[in-house]
């Protein structure tokens, strides 16, 4: 079992060589995306690979977005939201989280790990917590290597 | 309208396997409507092809378009410049009667169903479909308080409810209400009770599928 991961890591790691993370953040303009300019404010680090999409609100958020995104070179794709009850369309962010959760068993069946999506919610007022979502987003997905199929 | 839902993808992958050029064609009637194979739901099939395609490096590309209805030949006609570009094979996301249309307009291309035709119903809630029709050719339902027994009804009764009715749903799944209880309680509100007990009815089922497959000839539509 050890030899196999140990195997298994030389891989990854001759395969990944060069490779940074590409990660699209769909964020809310009401929550994640001001939390991200108060991340920024706060000179709070977290990594370049993230790229934010500012959405209205996470309810525009549709599966293809993200299938687009993976498809032009994306290794992983989250949705943050307004924390549950507080949406400021009422239900945008749990629809978004129906969709998320239907987006991991599509990425399934075609072999990606459904770990690859995630949906996230925080406030306005989280610029830490954002921070704290891009830097472990981006740890998990170093972790997956490139999406399965892409050209490095 | 009529209900469909994708197959499932490993179904779908079987199809393409092994091929170079595939034209994913969806549908704008019924099945947009219960999101099954429009134009977003065509975009979706495709980009997940091409996903599968490119972890497995497999040179596979993947066309779409929507035709605005593929039971109608005028709209499939459409297709005949895309179809010169010689695909592999075609996916229809139409009802059934979608890729039969394509095989015969296009003789030459494989066409395969990508979903799965279930019945006629309707959306209860966005989201959720029931089967309201069976397509019998003779409706009655204005005997049934408004209410298809043959299609509702896990047995098709005209006579019922059946022993198997309890608590308004029926014994086949407790997901299943029993038209039966609904028709009573429909009948017994209008005050109809006497009326609908002394009826005689038999149904005439020669416009059912018992006549093998059905047309219709309208002449005054006629070219």
């Amino acid at each position: 079992m050890t030899a196999v991961t140990a195997e298994k890591t030389e891989t990854a790691t001759i395969e990944t060589k060069g490779w940074e993370p590409k990660i699209i953040a769909f964020c809310c303009q009401y929550c994640a995306y001001s939390a991200a300019d108060m991340a920024g404010s706060m000179r709070l680090q977290y990594p370049t690979d993230v790229e934010i999409v500012l959405i209205p609100c996470t309810g525009r958020f549709d599966v293809i977005l993200a299938l687009r995104a993976f498809e032009k070179g994306a290794d992983g794709v989250y949705v943050a939201g307004c924390l549950e009850g507080n949406c400021h369309f009422l239900d945008g962010n749990i629809r978004a989280k129906k969709r998320v959760n239907f987006l991991k068993g599509e990425l399934a069946g075609v072999g990606f790990e459904p770990e690859r999506v995630e949906m996230f919610n925080l406030s306005a007022s989280q610029g830490p917590r954002f921070a704290e979502i891009a830097n472990g987003f981006t740890e998990k997905i170093r972790e997956l290597g490139p999406r399965p199929g892409k050209k490095i | 309208m009529i209900i469909a839902e994708r197959k499932p993808l490993d179904e779908i992958k079987s199809f393409v396997k092994g091929l170079r050029r595939v034209l994913v064609v969806g549908c704008r009637g019924c099945v947009t409507v219960c999101n099954a194979g429009g134009t977003k739901e065509v975009e979706l099939l495709a980009s997940l092809l091409r996903l599968d395609a490119s972890k497995d490096d497999l040179p596979l590309t993947v066309d779409e378009f929507t035709l605005e209805r593929q039971c109608d030949p005028e709209y499939v006609d459409e297709l005949s410049d895309l179809m010169d570009k010689r695909y592999d094979a075609v996916l229809s996301m139409a009802c059934s009667i979608g890729p039969q249309f394509l095989s015969r307009r296009y003789p030459e291309e494989r066409v395969f169903p990508a979903l799965n035709t279930c019945f006629l119903g309707g959306a209860l809630a966005h989201g959720i479909w029931a089967e309201h029709c069976q397509a019998c050719g003779n409706c009655v339902i204005h005997l049934f308080g408004g209410l298809c027994p043959i299609s509702r009804c896990s047995k098709s009764l005209l006579n019922g409810p059946c022993g198997g009715s309890a608590g308004g749903k029926c014994e086949v799944s407790k997901e299943i209400d029993c038209v039966w209880h609904l028709i009573v309680e429909k009948i017994t509100r209008e005050g109809r009770m006497e009326e609908f007990s002394r009826m005689d009815l038999v149904k005439d089922w020669r416009s059912s599928r018992d006549g093998g497959p059905r047309k219709i000839v309208r002449q005054e539509l006629l070219k």
